[in-house]
């Protein structure tokens, strides 16, 4: 590299000074050192992209995979079983044709018509949780009385789980996902009850389907595509893990941006046909996204004029290359408006967020009720002051306080 | 002279952005690959257009002029 600090190695991931703000080293990596050294908390190599183009190049390169259960790549920690990048089951549906067949079956309950058709039941929910909410009185906690609820409820209707035990789904998601609050006994007694619960459930829906996901891919399996019980469940589990966490913390984050500086808020109350364009504009500001996304290197490429050998784990920065000035004007301020707004925060190319319509729509439906029902919301405490939520992989608030 | 939409198929992944962006010219099918609905839109859907085509996660789309 040419860069003064080629032979740097920072220690990934990189702190950032508060829960919304981005780390500083961001703008010097972009501007000097596109393609960093970074040693991750197991203590393997890896490097580092930073730029809008570089990290776009290389998630939409059909040729590298985010499976690191292969010979000479990184791995991201040292915990027993690994991350969800490590999973060798999941890496059978993650790659080439099988990958395709397997998320052809799935868009089916992920079209924009669909989504649209859930809407008004995302509405009641986030209608429910609201009046809860005001049934208390302020100060609320806008995370576990409302952003930790809503998608994990939207998922379970989602797989035609019903609303008594929808309690039960967020409670194992919670204890799998946030593996800090709980013993790794708990966490392995989460997973188990899941499973079984699960394997229930596809029975269940397989003696007598109904209008869900999972009864979809049942009977789809009657006709030329089969999904197998093994790949059900996966899919299944797969849902609940990359939509309700990811979710939850960006309903936190993106209320958080907006009443840190409650002029935006005000914007939105005067004029709510921003909201469409204001979510985008959260999910590209959003500069707490957590790890960013994995790539194992095939074969030798090249990224910002650089050689990048095969065997290199590539770790790409969504939410730095949302910030890089040289894609967004003004990449430093939040823009509610901001049209178009090509951020790659649900990734990009093939294997880009499945759900996106889905968290699109649970993130615009937020912002229609709170407004409506809650004008008057405010922080309780300073935006410096909001708590991050300690988790490896994915960034979020850990308790946002808030008065009416 | 006027206006075309240019599709790659094989590029789209079932995204929908493009028919949240613009439902006046694209669709999906059920399986989530896109649909186009008009391949010569009418001026007042350029704007639309153009958006969906920069926020395409895959890429898949084009706006050309037309002969």
């Amino acid at each position: 590299m040419s860069s003064e600090s080629s032979d740097q190695v920072l220690d990934y991931p990189l702190r950032a000074p508060t829960a919304l703000e981005p780390p500083a080293e961001w703008d010097r990596l972009r501007q000097g050192c596109p393609v960093a050294h970074v040693r991750l908390p197991s203590g393997d190599k890896a490097v580092l992209l930073t730029r809008y183009n570089d990290v776009r190049q290389v998630l939409s390169d059909p040729r590298f995979s985010r499976n690191l259960a292969q010979d000479g790549a990184a791995r991201i920690t040292t915990n027993e079983g690994g991350s969800v990048f490590e999973n060798p089951e999941a890496a059978s549906l993650a790659g080439g044709e099988s990958h395709q067949r397997w998320r052809r079956l799935i868009n089916r309950a992920f079209t924009v018509k669909r989504i649209q058709a859930l809407q008004t039941k995302i509405e009641a929910m986030a209608n429910h949780l609201v009046d809860e909410m005001v049934k208390k009185g302020p100060p609320a906690d806008l995370v576990s009385d409302f952003a930790f609820p809503l998608p994990v409820w939207v998922i379970a209707d989602l797989l035609g789980i019903a609303v008594t035990d929808r309690d039960k789904l967020a409670y194992w998601s919670n204890a799998m996902l946030t593996m800090t609050q709980f013993t790794q006994e708990e966490v392995n007694r989460a997973q188990m009850e899941f499973a079984q619960f699960l394997m229930g459930h596809i029975a269940a829906k397989r003696a007598n389907p109904g209008e869900d996901l999972l009864s979809e891919l049942i009977t789809a399996t009657d006709k030329e595509d089969v999904l197998t019980e093994r790949e059900l469940m996966m899919t299944a589990q797969g849902i609940l893990v990359a939509g309700h966490e990811t979710t939850s913390n960006m309903i936190g984050k993106m209320m958080s941006m907006l009443l840190s500086d409650r002029s935006r808020w005000e914007r939105l109350l005067e004029n709510p046909s921003l909201i469409r364009t204001a979510v985008e504009e959260s999910l590209r500001f959003d500069a707490n996204m957590g790890f960013g996304l994995p790539r194992f290197i095939s074969e030798d490429t090249e990224v910002a004029g650089q050689p990048l050998p095969r065997g290199t784990t590539v770790i790409c920065s969504m939410s730095s290359a949302n910030r890089d000035e040289s894609f967004f004007e003004g990449a430093s301020e939040m823009k509610l408006d901001r049209t178009p707004n090509a951020h790659i925060t649900f990734g990009a190319g093939a294997h880009s967020c499945l759900g996106q319509a889905l968290a699109r729509t649970e993130l615009q439906t937020t912002l229609q009720v709170l407004l409506k029902r809650l004008p008057t919301l405010d922080l309780a405490v300073k935006p410096e002051e909001l708590p991050r939520r300690e988790g490896l992989l994915v960034g979020g608030i850990e308790k946002v306080l808030v008065r009416w | 002279m006027g206006m075309r939409v240019l599709v790659e198929y094989e590029k789209c992944c079932g995204a929908g952005q493009c028919v949240m962006v613009a439902p006046k010219v694209f669709d999906q099918r059920d399986d989530g690959i896109v649909v186009l609905l008009d391949e010569t839109p009418p001026p007042d859907q350029y704007k639309a257009v153009q958006e969906a085509v920069t926020v395409c996660p895959g890429a898949a789309l084009r706006l050309e002029e037309s002969a």
